[in-house]
């Protein structure tokens, strides 16, 4: 289980992060909502040990991941995968030596081995083999989603953060992507944590439902109960109403 | 009049801050090319990059020095009578002075802002983050060999500048003007000692280690989108030629 505790972080004098408590539990899909720029993105980072915290803990199996640094933060690593919002495949590499490149720089499989998983993880994600040899500018939106996250599960990681997964992409890619998570979630058992403003859609693949307002945690539950929890605030964000998104 | 002062001073205070920056960023990379993985792939991919690829640049502007050398050096010593000294004029200036510098000018134009704008943005899109999230170490693997390719081309892409320098100065003097072949060389020979051409090495080691490290931090810092990777960009194209020029007045010194 991960577990955030009191997590306090600031930028240029603007706390965005204000005491942060919350529990993502093993092997299940726990999202994070709430309105764009409310800092869903710098709690993300915190859990990979890419920022560090003003104040506060984040707890993975009981250690403090906030006091790790060189080898030890690398080895802890090693455990998780990363979906970046903009996919961030690496430009200078294809679609084939993306997705292969945790496993040659991790593993002493051979190349065949290596090809054979690439392209069962294509497979997985409804992409065809031709593919392989496209650079990442050559990419739809949706495409680069799933290459990114065929590059994320070849790692096969305990744990998976996908900071904004489907946000650019149309409403049937929205669903592929949202899809693909759910799947490979129940092929893997994976524990994942998602930050999304996408709802109601990414209702569909959760298991717990955390929303961020004003730098706290001011709602946790079941999509269900969330979606009819009493606070203003988490309804009017469901809602998608103005007055909210101005506030 | 006190907030002017003020201002120069948190200026100063940031440039000695982005000093020591820079000092513990170069040590962390240089430090890396002796830790394994040791990347030798990298390196030469790097190597091709700004090496190889900066090499018709280095020939042109190496050629055309060269000539204008021999063009403004005969007719210079022409008034005194000097014409044979012409080889060592051309050669002397190129190996001590115009071949290193030049050629860091060139590689920083072509190759450093390249690379600034490479890691910049992979900053923006988060691709050194994606390697750090691997377990993989962005610094072992997009600085360190950028930093060992610096070390090993802009030293050679010297020595090219200084023959085709020399062989443009001879097209111009000997070919066209009629300075004999045989003074234009032995002058060389003459005039030229040990202390010319390591200083001459010595001079590119530094303006390549010096080129490459300001253009890795440029683009491993930015921030701010497409307009920070164009920011940085810039800044170290301006900041690489100051520091080489600074560099050269300081090398010299030691040289003399």
């Amino acid at each position: 289980m991960i577990k955030i505790i009191d997590l306090v972080k600031s930028f240029n004098g603007q706390r965005v992060l204000d005491g942060i408590n919350l529990e993502i539990p093993t092997a299940q899909i726990t999202v994070v909502i709430g309105k764009s720029g409310v800092g869903k993105s710098v709690l993300l980072k915190h859990i990979v040990g890419l920022l560090k915290p003003d104040s506060g803990q984040v707890l993975v199996d009981g250690q403090d991941i906030t006091l790790f640094s060189g080898r030890k933060l690398q080895e802890f690593r090693k455990r998780f995968a990363v979906l970046f919002q903009g996919g961030a495949l690496f430009d200078s590499l294809n679609v084939f030596e993306n997705i292969a490149f945790p496993l040659r720089e991790k593993t002493r499989l051979p190349e065949a081995e290596i090809q054979r998983r690439v392209y069962e993880r294509l497979d997985q994600m409804n992409l065809t083999h031709d593919v392989a040899l496209k650079y990442p500018a050559e990419l739809s939106g949706g495409m680069k989603k799933r290459v990114a996250l065929a590059r994320a599960m070849i790692q096969e990681p305990e744990i998976i953060l996908y900071d904004e997964p489907v946000t650019g992409l149309d409403p049937p890619m929205t669903n592929t992507v949202f899809h693909l998570i759910a799947k490979t979630h129940q092929e893997s058992g994976y524990t994942a944590l998602v930050v999304s403003h996408d709802i109601p859609d990414v209702f569909q693949i959760s298991d717990k439902v955390a929303m961020l307002h004003r730098g706290k945690i001011i709602a946790q539950g079941t999509p269900e109960e969330i979606q009819h929890h009493p606070d203003p605030v988490v309804q009017s964000f469901i809602r998608g109403e103005v007055d909210f998104l101005e506030d | 009049m006190i907030n002017f002062i003020r201002a120069i001073g948190r200026r100063s205070l940031n440039v000695v801050h982005e000093a020591g920056a820079m000092m513990l960023f170069l040590l962390e990379g240089l430090g890396l090319a002796f830790t394994p993985p040791y990347r030798p792939r990298r390196v030469l991919q790097e190597l091709d990059l700004i090496g190889v690829k900066s090499t018709l640049i280095i020939l042109l502007t190496a050629a055309f020095t060269g000539m204008v050398l021999g063009l403004q050096g005969y007719y210079t010593l022409r008034k005194y009578g000097s014409e044979s000294a012409l080889g060592s004029a051309v050669a002397l200036s190129l190996i001590r002075e115009m071949g290193p510098v030049l050629t860091a000018i060139m590689v920083s134009a072509r190759a450093g802002s390249a690379v600034t704008a490479e890691i910049g943005i992979m900053r923006i899109t988060e691709q050194l983050d994606a390697l750090d999230t691997m377990a993989v170490n962005p610094m072992q693997y997009v600085v360190m060999p950028k930093l060992v390719a610096g070390l090993i081309a802009v030293p050679l892409l010297t020595a090219v500048f200084d023959v085709v320098g020399i062989l443009g100065g001879y097209l111009i003097g000997v070919v066209l003007l009629g300075v004999s072949s045989g003074s234009y060389f032995s002058g060389m020979v003459q005039s030229i000692v040990p202390l010319d051409i390591n200083g001459g090495i010595v001079k590119s080691l530094v303006f390549g280690l010096t080129i490459l490290l300001v253009a890795c931090y440029k683009g491993y810092h930015t921030e701010h989108g497409a307009e920070g990777v164009s920011r940085a960009t810039n800044q170290t194209v301006v900041l690489s030629a100051i520091l080489v020029l600074a560099w050269d007045y300081v090398l010299t010194s030691f040289f003399m």
